[in-house]
Order: structure tokens, then C-alpha cells, then sequence
């Protein structure tokens, strides 16, 4: 059996293929601007990655904010389901799953099927996603792939009081304008991060194990900020945690066919 | 497209002013109150609790240094030596690096004083937006403050928030209100992010969409206002209704605002972001009555 998941996220678009519970095929670009054409071309990727064509695919589950996009897809489910059913798929001994994408930062407190019992989401506010990391990256004048091991360089704490990506933008500034070395403001920026990504977690209340997944996770300087607040041994996390919700709709399409 | 990337959409106009009909020589007492906030710094410089002078600038990286330009900004066109004056007291997001205040008072405290001046002893419900925060105060007769709430964390509704704004749209700041009203047809909805990160990647799809910035600006106005009235509800409105701050200049968010409110707002011919300092002003002048004034 054979089945896609395909997560059409606010910043890109990740297509899973899956067969007899295996992944075979994956696939991911800049949404962009149209969200219907990223969908059928991440497919199109994963397609030729699997060597298999669209035809031998029994399933496509659309998810992710443009999820209605997906018109090439049989079906849907909720990014909440799909995040769930993912951390399962890697982790069967996960009971928390975090996923923290480009604009949103959602948790999820999971049974051992990986099913959803309860979760808390955060997609009103650019401070609790990968945004604000990104817009930080700007104000530092690094990349984004910079921004994680300038952090692990530094050793000093200085707080950082702005919650807002706005506001951080300028306290930032600041600090560089007082001339504050750059892994110490990236630490800051890092922490303050982590400690608002606990505190959604902690609606649903932190259950070991804990499993991280979402394009935020690539991030070493976000992962040991969040083990640090957290204040737990292992946060676990896939090898591309990005494609961790693509795959939980594959598994679903799979399970639900 | 290129040449309008130079210009500095987000720069309002800096102004001083002296009374003309005030000499200091002949007043009793020289009081300074000085807001200094997270985007703008004001001093106002009063004679026996009457403005003589003020100013209003953006806050540099430097709060001690901030405090002390808007002093000079505003002493500039007086010939008053700065040490003539008997107290003063610092307010605002940087209060705490006014480093010639003799004191500091809170900007809740402050604001509601100077909106009791600036406005009349009517108000009792004062709304400030200012560059980093919305504050919703209740006042009674004497401008003491008698409840109210602020928002400090998230730039949706502030002026930061409008800032970022007119500089996506290449509409200087001063020009937004106007803008906000030049469509044609039914005013669009409010954009659907609170967020200003995300109202702005929201904005740019607009455009792609083929709308024009002016609609753009309108629906963002309203979706200020609609922030900045969840904030007011939560405290309540008692009138009389007035606003201090940089954003009571702004109609675009101000006329889609009172609708809401369902009140008219008290008029003024002060600048709305003197507020706070003048409130600062009036707590030295108190304190010279009460005898705290610095000796000569």
C-alpha cells in the first residue's frame, strides 16, 4: 500500500511517500504564492525520489495551513492528527510532540498509537514560531543556519525582555549598537524562544517522552535551549523532523484506507 | 519602487515650541517633566504648572542622552539656562535614566495628570498609544488614576506596529490617515492577522491580489483599531473620552476607532504625546508648593 502525505506549510511545502509503513519518497519547496502548484510539485519530487509514479499511489492526505490547496488530494486531516500520528511513526514512546514550523508552534500530548489527547497551538503570534527566529537572523545580519551555532558559542546570560518580534527587532539593535558580542545576543534570543515554546507546552502539561519535529528543530541552538528549559535529559527528534507532519498524513491515509 | 526605499517612511515630524505670552524671569517656579519613551522622548517645561515650553523627538539608542536632547530641544528656543529650574521628574519606558530627575513617577500616573491638563478636569477615560504600548486608564476630576490596563508586549496597535506599515507600503507616516480614506467603493475588512508580522505577509498577498495600498491601510487601520478597542473594552469607557500619544494624530486608526467606542473624543490644541511629560511637569510643580523644590 502506498500512500502520500503532503504538508503545505505557510513557508514550505513537504511531501512523504510511504509504503507498507516505510518511507520511500520525499519531496519539499517554498510554498510561495501558490499554494496548489507547490503541492503538486512536492509530490512530483517525491514521486522521482521513490522511482514510482502518482497512479500506484493508493492515498494523498493534504495538511498544513493550505491544506485546501491540495486538490490533488483524496482527502485531509488536521495538522494536530498529522503531527501526532508523525512523532508516533518515529517514536512509538512518545506521549509529548512539539511541532514548531514557520509561523506556528503547536504541542500535543499523544496516547501510544499516537493519537491526539489534548493540545495547545499558537498561530497568532509570529514570537512563538519559526518567524521570530528568522527575523532575528536579520537583525543580527546571519543566516538562519548561523543563528544555532552562534548561539552554542556563547557562555553568558543576559536577558532579553522584548516578547514580541517587533520589539525584538529594536532590542536588538540596542544591544548590538552597546556592543554585545552576537552568540551571546543569539543565546538570548534562543532562550527567550524556548521558554515561550514551554510555556505552550506546558498547557497540556510535559509527559515524557518528548519529541520534537518542525523545521525549528534543525535549529542546536533552539534544541538546547528547549532540553535546558524543559529540564529534561533527551528532547528526541527525527533526522528531518521538517517532514515530521507529511508523514503523520501518510500514515493516517494509510490507516484510514 | 528603488527610489522610494531611501526615504524614511516611518520619520514623523520632530517639533518645539515656547509660549509666547510666558516669561520665565517672572514665575515662581520652573518644573520639568521628562517621558521618555521606547520610540519618542518629550520634555514640557512649565512655569508655576503653565507650559512655557516643550519638545518632541525620537528616542536615540541612549536613554540618559535621550533625556538630556529633549531638555536642550526644548530649552532651544527659550533663553532660559537649563539650572533655573526648581524640579524635575522623569517618566516613560527609560524613566529610571533621566539622570537629573529629582524623581520618577510611573507613566500611568503621568499620563492620566497631563490628559486632566491637556484636556480638562472632564475626562475620566484616557486612551494612550504610544510607539511600544496602549494604555487604557481611568481617571476622576483631579486626573488620579483610579484603574486601568496596558498592553507592553506585542506591538499589534502601537505605533511601532503603524511604522512597520508605512514603511511596507512606502506611505510616509504622517500621510497614513489620509490615505487610509482614498478608495473607491465599500471599505474592505479588517486584515485577519493581529499580528503585525503576520498582517504583513497577509498585506503583501493583498497587493499581489491587486489591491490598492490605500485599501491595504484601511483594512490595517481597522485591524488597529479593533486591537486597540479589545483593550479599552476590558477596562471600560466612563466620558468624558480622550487620547494622548503619537496615534491620537492618526485618523485612519482614530475615525474607525470611535465608532467602536461610541463616544466623541475630547479636542485639544496641545500635542497628544506631550501627555506624560506634562503630567511629570505638574507632579514637580506640586512638589515645589509642598516645599521640595530644589534650593537655591
Amino acid at each position: 500500500m502506498i500512500t502520500a502525505g503532503i504538508d503545505c506549510g505557510a513557508k514550505n511545502t513537504k511531501a512523504i511517500l510511504m509504503k507498507d509503513g516505510e518511507i520511500v519518497g520525499k519531496g519539499m519547496l517554498l510554498t510561495g504564492f501558490d499554494q496548489e502548484k507547490a503541492v503538486e510539485e512536492s509530490l512530483g519530487q517525491a514521486l522521482k525520489d521513490a522511482g514510482i509514479y502518482k497512479d500506484d499511489v493508493q492515498k494523498i492526505y493534504g495538511t498544513g495551513s493550505g491544506q485546501k490547496a491540495a486538490k490533488i488530494a483524496d482527502d485531509s486531516v488536521n495538522e494536530i492528527k498529522a503531527m501526532s500520528k508523525g512523532a508516533n511513526f518515529f517514536f512509538p514512546n512518545a506521549r509529548t510532540v512539539i511541532d514548531v514550523g514557520a509561523e506556528e508552534g503547536r504541542a500535543a500530548k499523544i496516547d501510544e498509537k499516537g493519537n491526539p489527547i489534548d493540545f495547545a497551538i499558537n498561530e497568532k503570534c509570529a514570537a512563538g514560531a519559526g518567524a521570530f527566529i528568522e527575523a532575528m537572523a536579520r537583525a543580527l545580519e546571519v543566516t538562519i543556519e548561523e543563528m544555532g551555532p552562534l548561539c552554542l558559542e556563547s557562555d553568558k546570560k543576559i536577558p532579553m525582555n522584548a516578547q514580541c518580534v517587533v520589539f525584538a527587532e529594536s532590542e536588538v539593535v540596542g544591544l548590538i549598537h552597546a556592543k554585545t558580542d552576537k552568540p551571546d545576543i543569539s543565546k538570548a534570543i534562543h532562550d527567550s524562544m524556548a521558554s515561550r515554546i514551554v510555556s505552550i507546552i506546558r498547557r497540556i502539561d510535559v509527559n515524557e517522552d518528548i519529541v520534537m519535529i518542525g523545521g525549528v528543530g534543525y535549529n542546536p541552538g533552539f534544541m538546547t535551549a528547549l532540553q535546558q528549559e524543559l529540564k529534561v535529559e533527551k528532547v528526541y527528534i527525527p533526522d528531518e523532523p521538517e517532514y515530521g507532519v507529511a508523514v503523520g498524513a501518510a500514515v493516517v491515509a494509510a490507516e484510514e484506507a | 519602487m528603488a527610489e522610494e526605499q531611501k526615504q524614511e517612511f516611518w520619520r514623523w515630524t520632530e517639533s518645539n515650541w515656547k509660549n509666547p505670552d510666558i516669561n520665565w524671569n517672572s514665575a515662581k517656579f520652573i518644573t520639568v517633566g521628562i517621558d521618555v519613551g521606547s520610540v519618542s522622548s518629550q520634555a514640557v517645561i512649565m512655569a508655576d504648572g503653565q507650559i512655557f515650553a516643550y519638545a518632541n523627538m525620537r528616542t536615540g539608542s541612549d536613554s540618559p542622552d535621550s533625556a538630556r536632547n529633549a531638555l536642550k530641544f526644548a530649552l532651544e528656543a527659550t533663553n532660559m539656562p537649563e539650572d533655573r529650574m526648581d524640579y524635575c521628574v522623569g517618566t516613560g519606558y527609560g524613566r529610571v535614566n533621566v539622570p537629573f530627575a529629582d524623581r520618577s513617577i510611573t507613566e500611568i500616573a503621568c499620563h492620566a495628570r497631563g490628559a486632566n491638563f491637556i484636556y480638562g478636569n472632564e475626562v475620566r477615560t484616557v486612551l494612550d498609544v504610544g510607539g511600544q504600548d496602549i494604555k487604557a486608564i481611568q481617571c476622576d476630576e483631579k486626573g488620579k488614576v483610579t484603574n486601568f490596563l496596558m498592553n507592553d508586549k506585542c506591538a499589534a496597535g502601537t505605533g511601532r506596529g503603524m511604522e512597520v506599515f508605512s514603511d511596507l507600503l512606502g506611505v510616509p507616516i504622517n500621510d497614513v490617515g489620509d490615505r487610509s480614506f482614498e478608495f473607491k467603493g465599500e471599505e474592505p475588512g479588517a486584515v485577519s492577522s493581529t499580528c503585525v508580522v503576520y498582517a504583513k505577509s497577509e498585506a503583501a498577498g493583498l497587493l499581489r491580489k491587486g489591491w490598492s495600498k490605500e485599501e491595504v491601510l484601511a483594512a490595517y487601520c481597522k485591524a488597529m483599531a479593533e486591537r486597540i478597542y479589545s483593550l479599552i473594552e476590558r477596562v471600560g469607557v466612563k466620558p468624558e473620552f480622550a487620547v494622548t500619544g503619537g496615534m491620537a494624530k492618526n485618523r485612519g486608526v482614530m475615525d474607525r476607532l470611535m465608532p467602536m467606542v461610541g463616544l466623541e473624543r475630547m479636542r485639544t490644541e496641545w500635542d497628544t504625546q506631550i501627555a506624560g511629560a506634562a503630567g511629570a511637569a505638574l507632579f514637580g510643580y506640586a512638589m515645589c508648593q509642598k516645599g521640595k523644590g530644589r534650593k537655591k
